[in-house]
């Protein structure tokens, strides 16, 4: 591309490029986007259409940049006008672009505006206050150095370096996180066809499981779990949008001193519902705390932690979960074979969202292939299961016109405030009239 | 089709040239590749040169999937329904209207379930997106968008924030707050920039990650807190309309349907599309996990809705009738995974024995299309959106 460029603008061949106006002040050296595309054409001997094509490319990596619209990256084949960008901001000899570059660029941008940035500029401009915090000092400083030595120039010149230098950050640091790629329509349909291609070659080599087993194993689930689906067997004391007794809600809250029957019995159905629900969970680590091995679910929360976490924390809980799970002589040390152990402290050293996810797996199954079942049997679950109340079924009411009032619960918007806060703000809306649009 | 836009996830060397560009990462032949686009360019001209037309691609293309459809018939020892003769015929249901929500001034396309079993968030061509406490009917909080058709909205697993997204093209995630002064809609942040409308998004299993699936063809998993594109998946051919994520244990593969006729299932870890299965006839508009996780169903314009098993690789079943001659736009399976609820556009909700393959009844209330089913995290009812202006609540 910069072979092009360098073609463009010889003084003799090259482009002719006049003054243009921006508002008041005349920006020297410009040219309209209609006579970029002609001369492409005239060099290289090519019709319109690629012209457009190597035109909007050279546009697209910032050789080239719009005056009028800087954020728009396209070539107009019309009167808009544009500029050369200066070989100093050529993306070729300028990665990586800097996180210390970008941050003097808005830095000086923050104050020449008054703090008039983008939203998606002042968003990295606090992300990179607290990345780069330590250098901190010195971006402030550089920047202000920078626009005092501007400050010097003329108009023109001024204007014509802050044009470059925005170019080179809106392709640098686009607003949108991700870049269109410019691919011909040729290309796109070579790639989707590969990427069908690519899918089919790996279905094929796929393990599939006899239909016969896979069916029966649907049956399996509806029978089991058939007791449990309100819509088929009801629920008990009575489903609360037809009673509106909300008893049903109460008894099956998140935490509740004795949990009903049906709730204690899905434990049973898989592991993956003994952990979902929180009174399981904790019920399961009081049984693998007698049995020394609550470790092992500490560990798979933590992980779990990491996966669905915030970013930012990732790396520092990956060092937690390494101090006190994996490290040699640590506290709550988990048995992991030594190959998954190898990987794990290998990928450590970059961490990343998924980097427990091996270690996490071998746990995981540990605990359903051998705690699990033997938690099932123990006395601890029994007893659970023993003392899980059936609740009675709601007698219909004598006089079915009578509607009960229907009360509003607690938003769980509102509980996270009041955790954080320590607000004292009421309960919702009260007690809801009678509505009579049912 | 070609309206597709690839979209770079990554700035960084080409795996080719070396230049520092936006890069494209996709597999091919197993083998990761991350190319700008010139050399992407490059490479599919280089196919040309090797004798491999577009023709040639495709013929590829189209042996391979025959072939699958061998071997994916071989293990296909048993159909569904025969499996089903022993089971007990599912009895009568007295699924009735127990709650109706107006407030929408313009067709409600989408909701979503809180998990607290009765909050739920509906998004309307008005522009507006209302969280209502379903069992009291009250709105709690309304939102103003700043476009019209907000044709996606869900409710984070926490409670405290909800996402949208529609004909702007991003999806946004307001935090809900309880200040009655405060706008909430002021507070809203754009996390997922696509090229074309938003069609659907969901969180992952926290409020850190938000799944959006888009009529550009594409969906992607980003980052919440930072706004980052984390994944971005390649492979329909055609709009999305529909995506899920899976309840399964490990917890990493959702699946979309779109206007290509496919549903794909995909690895959210690698980007990998795993499945891909093409048996509709049209359009499919909406896709479901059965509640194991070992299954889904799907809803589309050809009038069926069908049931896919992940482990076999195949279509197992097809809810058809004659006398449904009208689009099915959205489906749920109940608690037990036995019966599947569809909303069609003849403004009816059909519901489906899943294992016998009949219908069991008709819900009717409803005087426009059906655009959206959810069943509450509890199953104790079922909440429908409709182009009526109204959501109601069954049980």
């Amino acid at each position: 591309m910069e072979k092009v460029i360098v073609a463009m603008q010889d003084p003799d061949m090259g482009m002719k490029m006049r003054n243009q106006r921006l508002l008041i002040t005349v920006i020297p050296h410009a040219m309209t986007g209609h006579d970029i595309i002609t001369w492409l054409i005239q060099k290289y001997s090519i019709c319109e259409e690629e012209a457009l094509h190597l035109g909007g490319m050279l546009v697209k990596y910032g050789y080239i940049y719009p005056l009028k619209e800087p954020r728009s990256i396209v070539l107009h084949p019309d009167e808009t006008p544009y500029r050369f960008q200066t070989p100093y901001f050529w993306t070729s000899t300028r990665w990586p672009a800097s996180e210390l570059d970008y941050a003097i660029y808005l830095a000086k941008k923050n104050i020449r505006k008054q703090g008039e940035l983008m939203e998606y500029e002042k968003e990295r401009y606090s992300v990179l206050h607290k990345r780069i915090n330590h250098t901190w000092d010195f971006v402030v400083m550089q920047a202000r150095e920078q626009l005092r030595a501007s400050k010097q120039r003329r108009k023109a010149d001024r204007i014509v370096l802050e044009c470059q230098e925005q170019a080179y950050w809106l392709i640098n640091r686009p607003p949108v996180c991700s870049i269109l790629l410019p691919l011909s329509v040729y290309t796109c349909v070579a790639l989707c066809l590969c990427l069908q291609i690519e899918t089919c070659r790996r279905a094929l080599g796929r393990n599939r499981v006899k239909s016969s087993i896979c069916l029966e194993g649907f049956v399996k689930y509806s029978e089991q779990y058939q007791n449990h689906d309100p819509i088929m067997q009801g629920c008990l004391p009575s489903n609360p949008w037809i009673s509106d007794d909300t008893a049903h809600w109460t008894m099956n809250a998140e935490v509740v001193p004795t949990p009903t029957r049906l709730r204690v019995e899905c434990w049973s159905f898989s592991f993956m519902e003994l952990l979902k629900d929180v009174m399981g969970r904790k019920e399961f680590m009081t049984y693998l705390e007698k049995e020394f091995s609550g470790e092992n679910l500490c560990f798979w929360q933590a992980c779990e932690d990491i996966r669905h976490g915030e970013s930012s924390k990732i790396a520092e809980k990956v060092e937690e979960v390494y101090k006190n799970f994996l490290a040699p002589g640590a506290a709550r040390w988990v048995n992991i074979d030594s190959k998954t152990m190898d990987k794990t402290l290998e990928g450590i050293k970059r961490p990343h969202r998924f980097v427990m996810d091996d270690a996490q797996m071998h746990i995981y199954f540990l605990m359903k292939k051998d705690s699990y079942p033997r938690y099932l049997k123990s006395d601890l679950y029994k007893n659970m299961l023993a003392k899980a109340i059936v609740p009675q079924e709601t007698k219909k009411s004598v006089f079915p016109f009578m509607r009960r009032q229907r009360h509003s619960s607690p938003s769980p918007a509102q509980a996270a405030a009041q955790a954080t806060e320590g607000d004292g703000r009421g309960k919702g809306a009260g007690p809801a009239g009678t509505n009579s649009d049912v | 089709m070609c309206d597709q836009t690839f979209v770079a996830a990554t700035f960084g060397p080409c795996d080719s040239c070396g230049t520092a560009s936006p890069l494209m990462n996709i597999y091919i032949k197993n083998e990761p590749i991350n190319y700008c686009s010139f050399c992407m360019e490059v490479m599919a001209c280089q196919g040309l040169q090797k004798g491999e037309t577009l023709a040639t691609l495709k013929k590829e293309c189209e042996s391979l999937k025959k072939k699958l459809e061998e071997d994916r018939g071989k293990l296909n020892d048993v159909e569904l329904h025969q499996v089903a003769e022993k089971v007990e015929v599912v009895g009568a249901l007295s699924i009735k209207t127990r709650r109706v929500l107006k407030g929408h001034t313009n067709k409600v396309l989408c909701m979503d379930w809180c998990k607290d079993k009765r909050r739920l968030v509906s998004s309307s061509q008005d522009g507006k997106v209302i969280v209502w406490d379903g069992f009291t009917l009250n709105k709690e909080h309304g939102m103003s968008m700043p476009t019209t058709w907000v044709m996606a909205c869900a409710y984070a697993p926490s409670g405290c924030a909800v996402a949208c997204g529609g004909l702007d093209n991003k999806c946004s995630v307001i935090p809900l707050s309880l200040d009655s002064n405060e706008n909430c809609a002021a507070k809203k942040k754009t996390v997922a920039m696509h090229t074309n409308y938003i069609s659907g998004c969901t969180f992952t299993n926290s409020d850190m990650q938000l799944l959006s699936c888009s009529g550009d063809g594409t969906s992607a998993l980003w980052d919440v807190e930072s706004g980052q594109l984390l994944q971005s998946f390649h492979g329909h051919t055609s709009d999305i309309l529909s995506l899920d994520l899976a309840p399964s244990e490990t917890g990493n593969t959702f699946v979309t349907g779109g206007c290509d006729k496919k549903a794909n299932v995909w690895d959210m870890r690698s980007g990998q599309n795993i499945q891909s299965f093409e048996c509709h006839e049209s359009d499919i508009n909406c896709v479901k996990y059965y509640p194991s996780g070992d299954a889904f169903a799907s809803a589309s314009d050809d009038a069926t809705c069908r049931f896919f098993d992940l482990r076999a690789d195949r279509e197992v079943a097809v809810f058809q009738k004659d006398s449904i001659v009208f689009g099915a736009s959205t489906v749920d399976f109940s608690l037990s995974g036995r019966l599947l609820f569809a909303g069609y556009n003849d403004y009816t909700i059909n519901v489906w024995d899943v294992l016998k393959g009949t219908r069991i009844s008709m819900m009717f209330g409803h005087e426009n299309r059906v655009s959206r089913v959810r069943l509450s995290p509890d199953g104790t009812a079922l909440c429908s959106a409709s182009w009526d202006n109204t959501l109601r609540i069954w049980a």
